[in-house]
C-alpha cells in the first residue's frame, strides 16, 4: 500500500518535471522575429573603422568567408562532431544576407544566438562566447558589415548535421542545458589590462571555442576551461592553455606572448596548423594594447596540471637498439641540417626540439601532423617571410617515422614515452579520411 | 668533363639569378625558408622524373604566383599544397614565385616515350597546329612556338612528365582544377577527349628542351581566348 503511494508520488513529480521542461523548451521556440532594418542606425566613420578591427579580432571572416570566396558571403563548412554547419552570408544583401537586419537583430544574434526571424542558431557560431560582446562593439561590427562589405547574393547553404542533432528540439534542449545569455562578469580586483584581456579571450576572440575541453554533447566541461581539446575532425589538438607541459604561457615574459599573438612567432616557438591560420586571419591585427591585454589574461590563467620540462640524463645512447640507431641516422639525414645535431634549433628560424612541448606532449596528434603535413608559420607584418617545415607524408614510411620520432622524443634529455607504429598508422588513416 | 663544367656554370648562373631575385624583392635569400617546397619539388625546385610533381624552377613568376594563390584559395585541389599555403600572404607568395622563377637550371633530356607512333603524331598535330575542324587552337598559339611559355603568366609545356601533364589536363576537363575566371584552360580541356589528352601529354614529354628554356616575352598574335590571371 505504502509502496503504491511512493510510486504515484514519484510519477507525479516526474510528470511535473516533464511539463516544466516542455514549457521551457516551448519558450525556446516562442521567440519572435524582429522587424526589418529601418535604416535609422546612425553610423560614424570611427565606428566603422572600429568595427572592421573588431570583426578581425573576432575572426568573423575565418568562418563567414569561404576559401577563395567573396568576403563575408558565407558558405564555409564548420566541421563539428555532429556534422557540418555552414556559415551564413553576412554581407548586406537584403534577400540572402543581413541587409534586412537591424542593429537590434544583430546584437540579439551575438547575445542570444538567434537569427532575425527568431530561429535558434547552432552554437558552432560561438555565441556562448559572443554573448559577452558589448552592445557598443556589436553595433560597431554591424556598422562595418553594413557599410563596408559589398552585398553578395548567395543563398545560405543548408547544414548537414546528423540525426538527432539536426532537429530544433535537440537544439532547444541543448540551449536549456548549456546556454544562458550573459555579460562579462568583471573582476574589479584585477588590472584594467587583465579585464580587457578577459573580455577578448572569453568573448570576442572566443579562444575557448577550440581550447576548452567539451563534453559528449559539445558543451564546455565545467572546470576545464582552456584545458585543451581535440579539433572536430581529430586531425589537430588545441593544446591546454592551463597545462605547463602543453601550451600554458604562465612562464613566458608578457612581451613574448603579445609578440607571438601579433607576429606568430617568439623566442619560445611559432604558431602552426590551425593556430597559424588564426594568427594570419585575426590576432596579427591586434593593437599593441589589446595584444598585451590578452597576454596578461592568458599568462594569469591558473596552471592546473603538468610540470615544466627538466632534461633527463641521456638515455638514448645507452640503449643502442637497432630502432634507436635507425632513428638517429634518419634524424641526421632529414632533420639535423635545420633543427641542429643536438636538437638545439636556430633562433628565429627553426624551433629547438630539445625540450619542445609539441614533441614531448602526451597527446601526439600535433607532432604527427607537423611531421606528416609540414607547415609554415603565418606570414605577418612581424614575420613576413616565415620558414616552412617540409611534409614527410610521402618521404618516410611508418616504421621509419616511428623510429625517428622515438629518437627525437628521447634524445638530448627529452624523456617522453615511446610511440608505436600502430599509433602512427591510425593517425595517418584518420588524416587520409579528412583529406579525401 | 665538359658537361661537368657546363653544370657548374649553370649552377653559378642559378645562384646569380637567385641573388638578383632576392635583391629585386629587397629581401633575404629564401632558399632556407622554403624547405617545405623543395622537399617534394626537388632541391632548387627542379624535380626530375617524379611522375606527379612538377618542376617549378624557371617557370614564369606570374604563373607560379597564380598557382600558389589557386591552391591557397581552393581553385586547385591538393590537400598537401593548400595546407602549406593557408597562412601565407599574397606578398610572400609573390616572393616565393619570384624566387623559383629566377632559378635558371639545366633540364635533363626527355624520357623515351611509351606511346605509339600514331599517338605521338596525333599529339604533335594538336600541339603545333590544333584542329580547325574542331575549333581547337594549337597549344603553341598561347604557350609560344618554342613551347617554353610566355612571361609573365603562361607556363611552358616542356620538361614535365607525361603522367603529370595528362593528370592536369584531365583534372581541368573534369572541373577539378580551375584558374581565375575566365578559365580559358578549363574551356580548352573540356573540348579535348581523353585520347587527345594522352597524345598531347606523351608528345610534349618526349620533346627536348630548346637551347633557351626561358619563356618568351611576347606572342605574335593576341590570345584566341580570354584568360583570367593573364594580362591581356
Amino acid at each position: 500500500m505504502k509502496l503504491r503511494r511512493v510510486f504515484w508520488g514519484a510519477l507525479i513529480v516526474f510528470g511535473l518535471l516533464v511539463v516544466v521542461w516542455a514549457a521551457l523548451v516551448a519558450r525556446e521556440f516562442a521567440t519572435s522575429a524582429l522587424p526589418a532594418n529601418t535604416d535609422k542606425f546612425a553610423v560614424t566613420a570611427t565606428q566603422i573603422e572600429r568595427g572592421e578591427y573588431l570583426a578581425r579580432i573576432g575572426n568573423c571572416a575565418g568562418c563567414h568567408t569561404a576559401r577563395g570566396g567573396e568576403p563575408y558571403a558565407g558558405g564555409r563548412a564548420v566541421d563539428t562532431p555532429f556534422g557540418a554547419v555552414y556559415a551564413g552570408n553576412l554581407t548586406p544583401d537584403r534577400a540572402t544576407g543581413i541587409g534586412d537586419w537591424s542593429s537590434d537583430a544583430f546584437y540579439r544574434a551575438l547575445h542570444e544566438g538567434r537569427s532575425r526571424d527568431g530561429r535558434m542558431l547552432y552554437p558552432a557560431f560561438p555565441y556562448p562566447n559572443f554573448t559577452q560582446v558589448t552592445r557598443e562593439d556589436s553595433d560597431a561590427i554591424y556598422a562595418y558589415l553594413m557599410n563596408r562589405v559589398a552585398p553578395v547574393h548567395r543563398v545560405n547553404t543548408a547544414h548537414a548535421l546528423t540525426f538527432p542533432y539536426d532537429s530544433s528540439l535537440a537544439l532547444a534542449m541543448w540551449r536549456l542545458l548549456y546556454f544562458k545569455p550573459a555579460s562579462l562578469q568583471v573582476d574589479t580586483s584585477q588590472s584594467a589590462a587583465w579585464q580587457r584581456g578577459a573580455y577578448l579571450v572569453q568573448g570576442l576572440a572566443h579562444c575557448g571555442a577550440c581550447h576548452s575541453t567539451r563534453n559528449a554533447l559539445g558543451a564546455p566541461l565545467a572546470g576545464h576551461a582552456y584545458d585543451g581539446a581535440m579539433m572536430p575532425l581529430n586531425d589537430w589538438y588545441a593544446p591546454s592553455l592551463t597545462a605547463r607541459d602543453e601550451a600554458s604561457v604562465a612562464d613566458w615574459p608578457l612581451q613574448d606572448i603579445a609578440r607571438w599573438l601579433q607576429s606568430g612567432t617568439s623566442p619560445q616557438g611559432a604558431a602552426f596548423g590551425p593556430m597559424a591560420e588564426i594568427v594570419f586571419q585575426s590576432t596579427q591585427y591586434l593593437s599593441n594594447d589589446d595584444a598585451l591585454a590578452m597576454a596578461t589574461y592568458l599568462k594569469a590563467l591558473p596552471v592546473t596540471r603538468g610540470v615544466a620540462f627538466k632534461p633527463s640524463p641521456q638515455t638514448v645512447s645507452s640503449g643502442h637498439t637497432a630502432a634507436a640507431d635507425r632513428g638517429s641516422a634518419l634524424y641526421k639525414e632529414h632533420c639535423a641540417s635545420c633543427h641542429g645535431k643536438d636538437g638545439e634549433g636556430k633562433a628565429g628560424a627553426y624551433p629547438a626540439l630539445a625540450g619542445n612541448r609539441t614533441v614531448l606532449m602526451a597527446n601526439t596528434t600535433n607532432l604527427y601532423r607537423v611531421v606528416l603535413s609540414g607547415g609554415f608559420a603565418p606570414a605577418t607584418a612581424g614575420n613576413p617571410q616565415p620558414h616552412g617545415m617540409p611534409p614527410f607524408y610521402h618521404l618516410l614510411g611508418d616504421d621509419d617515422l616511428t623510429a625517428l620520432l622515438n629518437y627525437v622524443r628521447s634524445a638530448w634529455g627529452n624523456n617522453a614515452p615511446a610511440i608505436t607504429t600502430l599509433d602512427l598508422i591510425h593517425y595517418r588513416d584518420a588524416l587520409r579520411s579528412t583529406q579525401h | 668533363m665538359r658537361s661537368l663544367s657546363q653544370c657548374a656554370a649553370a649552377l653559378a648562373a642559378g645562384l646569380f639569378f637567385a641573388t638578383t631575385a632576392a635583391q629585386a624583392t629587397g629581401t633575404t635569400d629564401l632558399s632556407e625558408r622554403l624547405a617545405a617546397c623543395t622537399a617534394c619539388h626537388g632541391k632548387e625546385g627542379r624535380t626530375i622524373n617524379a611522375e606527379y610533381l612538377p618542376r617549378i624552377a624557371g617557370k614564369p613568376a606570374g604563373y607560379l604566383y597564380n598557382q600558389l594563390q589557386n591552391f591557397r584559395d581552393g581553385r586547385r585541389n591538393n590537400a598537401a599544397m593548400s595546407h602549406l599555403l593557408q597562412p601565407l600572404s599574397d606578398s610572400y607568395l609573390r616572393e616565393i614565385a619570384a624566387y623559383f622563377s629566377a632559378l635558371d637550371l639545366p633540364y635533363p633530356p626527355p624520357v623515351a616515350s611509351k606511346a605509339t607512333v600514331d599517338e605521338l603524331r596525333h599529339g604533335e598535330a594538336l600541339v603545333l597546329r590544333g584542329d580547325a575542324s574542331r575549333k581547337l587552337p594549337a597549344c603553341s598559339q598561347c604557350h609560344g612556338t618554342p613551347l617554353t611559355g610566355v612571361t609573365p603568366a603562361i607556363p611552358g609545356l616542356l620538361g614535365l612528365p607525361a603522367a603529370y601533364m595528362s593528370a592536369q589536363l584531365g583534372a581541368w576537363r573534369a572541373g577539378q582544377r580551375k584558374a581565375q575566371t575566365p578559365d580559358c584552360m578549363g574551356e580548352m580541356a573540356k573540348s579535348l577527349t581523353q585520347a587527345d589528352i594522352n597524345a598531347v601529354a606523351a608528345w610534349l614529354a618526349a620533346q627536348p628542351m630548346p637551347s633557351s628554356s626561358k619563356p618568351i616575352t611576347a606572342l605574335p598574335t593576341p590570345l584566341p581566348l580570354k584568360c583570367g590571371g593573364v594580362p591581356q
